[in-house]
């Protein structure tokens, strides 16, 4: 039986009837990402390790963890001990990191098998992967279209079966936007809920890492895995984390749903908004209610968001200078030359764009203007979520405005046209709330996304209802076909 | 026409924490090159500063000491600037919201009192070294020191002078280190100073363009750079030129300031609020514990080495104003009774040395409970004062105890009445004339007799019973 497209659940049952062994799991994984070879969701592979370590669950045979024996994929941005790093850029091609993201290491110290790392939009700076040093990524629902970005390695990867789950990071919708152009599910949890310890930053107070995966099922158990305080990172937090699973099966009867006024949605494709109608009356099926709420200052997300983001990655990547690590230009005149021709050959256009945006928001005399105030906006909107969630339990919206784009078609003229992409997904990262992407549906063959926003720590909620949805649907085994690749 | 200096400093003072202010790595001074550095400290991609509360207690300790208020909630901001030897392209730092706000430290001049007072003290982490004179056509990095936690302490422009200025400096000296928070090593770079200089016009309300003298060192020198910008300053204004406002640097071979590199200015910091850390907040419990421990402070110790010793005021105040020397004098007490002549001591024979060698007295070869034993030989008579100060030479230069060099040597006193009565008989009877002369009256030669007994003795004869016998013959 073939492993491909198998949810956790499914191979960790796989696992324990002895239908297949760790090592023959993490062979055919290894072999499917071989095969797909492609769809470009890989920038380094594993295999040697992941061999390995199957080999010794087998020998060992002691398998009380879910996660032993599972093959995962990370995202490029998570440090691995040993294990090349890029953040797909050119400037980290050559940086092998001497220590281990915490969020990797629970992952792998539960018994779980990190077959590769992913692709992904350099530095997590990117809403469709192009912006990747290493090339595009299919989406394996069409080739030559994007997977979304930036976690669009890992939802491809998932996508595609290679494995059952990947880690991503959402700063701006990293994690749900890709998810959702891919048909899989993914979690950006409440921020600090998984430590940030050894994912390379893009923009600090805004950094989440999460799941991607088939179900929301498998997300709870990744979530369970990755959370909880770390002493390494300050901004984790320290608060009680419950097993996500244990609540995941409750009927959602009364649960309460915001829709937010001020996302117009008859603005949208009239398909992604039939998918999202007809979603709604799935959820009023199955016992939810919908309530109307304002959050007036939302229309503000995406400015605000890129004043703060571009801010904090301007410093944030000043390490890398070609000094300690990472690229160095050659035949240099002193140490600004250095500086100068390192970043210039190692940093991709976006990431300038960025940096630059950044550097201009934090420089004297625009401060106020710009990072100051664009905090001050990011405390309304928290304010505003806030209120909403007085009334009600979850908010819901599209995930992204969009299906899937063709290569090249979006941001190479406008990029602001792509910075759009993250209106629905921007405003839970400026308020640090957790939010999940569902798959509900396509359109033109291409999977369209169902956000649901939680209030602060409140994934068990989403998990819930993301799993009560699943159970009375089947939007969520819905599989692309491979054919082309 | 007659000018006036404005001057205001920025102290920046290592504190004495065992770790680095934002990672575990070892502050220890003189490591091999690198190797107190973790991952943090190099800024590897992926690694996240957590915050070592010691500093922030020797922070408060120092802010409570000048009087100043202590802000309970700290943030940290991020100052951007590219350096090879800064590892993350930033350093943390505070900006809007320093852990001590407002404060004052006195300062004697002339014996006149004046209060300088402090703006501000934050806390920071100190950048790695640059090594550019090691390997030819290479620069090298040393990240030991990157990390370190400063407290930089900002006082107001009120210092006059340079010789205020030292005096101000000694002063932040002598209370970090008797709060025990720096060791307050100049040399190693512990405490250091840049210096805002400006001159006006006496009586003008406004202050003149300044210009900043970087990281001085010792106290000499602070007092060398400032005298030499005031003058050069002067100069300038005089000729009816302006000062620029610049950077300078101090070279002591040279004695004079001269001017940074321009671009060192033209930088453009961008602080914003550090997103890595939560900000900091202290509790009422840490301060009441911050307080309950406070160390005593020169002034109390002058006091109590008066009151529980039986120290002259003078003798107190000398001891209690040098941290290491309070440290000293508290030790070697624990071994030692005769306090009065542990401090003559103190103030006496070792003060002396050190002002010639030009060290602190942690810094020689001199124990306290060495001491301590000399100050009994003479306390219990085994040797007189006189044997006591070349013993105390021999102690400087080798560190050995006196109890083994008055063994070695055969030292001891020679307090047997029977075998002092021997001696002295046989100085009587060798000098007939003197006798006579003494018996007729001529007082002043009973020195002369001492001096022939010491003589013979080699200086071991007790001199009080030398005295009395003699007495007792020469009737």
């Amino acid at each position: 039986m073939s492993i491909q497209f198998k949810s956790i659940a499914d191979l960790r049952e796989m696992l324990d009837d002895k239908s297949i062994s760790a090592s023959e799991l993490i062979q055919e994984s290894l072999e499917l990402a071989k095969k797909y070879k492609e769809l470009n969701c890989f920038v380094t592979m594993n295999e040697e390790f992941s061999v390995k370590k199957a080999n010794a669950i087998d020998v060992n045979k002691k398998t009380s963890s879910r996660l032993s024996g599972i093959p995962l994929a990370q995202k490029d941005l998570f440090c691995t001990e040993g294990l090349r790093t890029t953040c797909s850029s050119k400037i980290l091609s050559n940086f092998i990191p001497p220590y281990t993201a915490t969020a990797v290491k629970k992952l792998e110290d539960a018994g779980s098998i990190t077959i590769g790392k992913t692709n992904m939009d350099e530095f997590a700076m990117g809403s469709s992967n192009e912006t990747s040093f290493f090339g595009n990524v299919h989406n394996p629902w069409k080739k030559g279209y994007v997977p979304g970005g930036s976690s669009g390695g890992s939802a491809a990867a998932v996508a595609a079966g290679i494995v059952p789950a990947a880690t991503g990071t959402d700063t701006g919708g990293s994690i749900r936007q890709p998810a959702a152009h891919c048909g899989i599910t993914g979690l950006k949890p409440t921020y600090g809920r998984i430590s940030r310890w050894g994912m390379i930053a893009f923009a600090s107070s805004l950094d989440q890492a999460g799941p991607l995966a088939r179900t929301a099922e498998d997300c709870a158990i990744l979530l369970n895995t990755m959370s909880g305080h770390d002493a390494k990172d300050t901004t984790s937090l320290n608060s009680n984390v419950p097993d996500f699973l244990e609540n995941i099966n409750q009927p959602i009867d009364g649960l309460k749903i915001g829709l937010i006024k001020e996302f117009n949605l008859s603005d949208l494709d009239s398909q992604v908004q039939a998918r999202f109608e007809e979603s709604k009356k799935a959820y009023e099926k199955l016992g939810a209610q919908f309530i109307e709420v304002s959050l007036p200052n939302i229309s503000a997300s995406v400015p605000t968001y890129y004043s703060i983001a571009p801010a904090e990655c301007s410093s944030n990547l000043s390490r890398f200078d070609g000094v300690r690590f990472g690229h160095r230009a050659e035949s240099t005149d002193d140490l600004n030359d250095l500086y100068i021709k390192s970043r210039s050959e190692g940093f991709g256009d976006e990431v300038k764009r960025r940096i630059l945006i950044g550097t201009y928001a934090l420089s004297a005399g625009y401060y106020d203007a710009y990072y100051k105030k664009a905090q001050q906006v990011r405390r309304l909107i928290k304010n505003d979520f806030d209120n909403a969630f007085q009334s009600v339990d979850a908010l819901m919206t599209p995930t992204s405005p969009n299906t899937a784009f063709k290569f090249g078609s979006k941001g190479t003229q406008n990029p602001v046209e792509l910075y759009l992409e993250d209106l629905f997904t921007i405003s839970s990262n400026l308020a640090g709330l957790p939010a999940i992407s569902i798959p509900h549906g396509q359109v033109n063959s291409l999977p369209v996304g169902l956000q649901l926003i939680g209030n602060f720590l409140r994934e068990d909620q989403l998990l819930n209802a993301a799993h009560i949805f699943q159970k009375n649907s089947d939007y969520h085994l819905a599989k692309p076909n491979l054919g082309d690749f | 026409m007659s000018w006036e200096t404005v001057i205001g400093l920025e102290t920046h003072v290592q504190l004495s924490t065992k770790t680095k202010l934002f990672s575990r790595a070892s502050t220890a001074f003189g490591a091999s090159p690198n190797t107190n550095v973790n991952l943090i400290d190099c800024g590897l991609p992926g690694v996240l500063p957590s915050v070592n509360k010691e500093a922030f207690y020797k922070a408060i300790r120092f802010g409570m000491a000048v009087g100043a208020q202590i802000n309970q909630t700290s943030i940290f901001d991020r100052k951007n600037y590219f350096y090879a030897d800064l590892p993350k392209g930033y350093q943390i730092t505070q900006m809007d919201l320093p852990i001590v706000i407002g404060g004052s430290i006195e300062i004697i001049i002339d014996e006149l009192t004046k209060t300088i007072n402090i703006t501000r003290a934050h806390l920071e982490e100190d950048a790695g070294k640059s090594i550019h004179d090691e390997f030819e056509g290479f620069s090298a990095i040393d990240l030991n020191r990157a990390g370190t936690p400063l407290l930089e302490i900002v006082s107001e422009p009120e210092i006059s002078n340079a010789k205020e200025a030292v005096a101000y400096m000694k002063a932040m000296h002598q209370l970090v280190t008797f709060l025990d928070v720096s060791d307050g090593n100049m040399a190693q770079g512990s405490l250091r100073c840049d210096a805002n200089v400006s001159i006006r016009k006496k009586g003008d309300k406004e202050l003149g363009t300044r210009t900043e003298i970087k990281n001085i060192n010792s106290f000499k020198f602070i007092e060398k750079a400032i005298n030499f910008e005031i003058k050069r300053q002067i100069k300038i204004l005089e000729n009816g030129e302006k000062v620029v406002q610049e950077t300078r640097l101090y070279d002591s071979s040279k004695d004079e300031t001269r001017p940074m590199r321009s671009k060192e200015f033209a930088n453009d910091y961008r602080y914003f609020p550090e997103p890595d850390l939560l900000p900091v907040i202290i509790s009422d419990e840490e301060i009441q514990k911050i307080r309950d421990e406070f160390p005593e402070l020169p002034k109390e110790k002058e006091i109590r080495y008066q009151q529980e010793y039986g120290l002259t005021a003078y003798d107190a105040q000398i001891i209690a104003s040098s941290k290491s020397m309070a440290d000293f004098f508290e030790t070697a007490l624990q071994k030692t009774k005769n306090y009065t002549l542990l401090s003559n001591w103190l103030i006496g024979e070792i003060s002396a040395y050190l002002n010639k060698q030009q060290i602190e007295i942690n810094e020689s070869k001199l124990s306290a409970d060495k001491v301590a034993m000399l100050i009994n030989r003479i306390d219990d008579q085994t040797i007189s004062g006189k044997i006591g100060k070349s013993i105390f030479e021999e102690m400087c230069t080798n560190g050995s105890s006196p109890d083994e060099i008055i063994k070695s040597k055969g030292l001891e006193q020679i307090s047997d009445d029977g075998a002092i009565e021997e001696i002295i008989l046989t100085v009587i009877n060798e000098n007939p004339t003197q006798v006579e002369a003494y018996l007729a009256g001529k007082d002043k030669l009973f020195g002369f007799f001492v001096g022939q007994v010491m003589k013979l003795t080699e200086g071991k004869a007790n001199p009080k019973a030398v005295n009395s016998i003699l007495k007792d013959k020469l009737k």
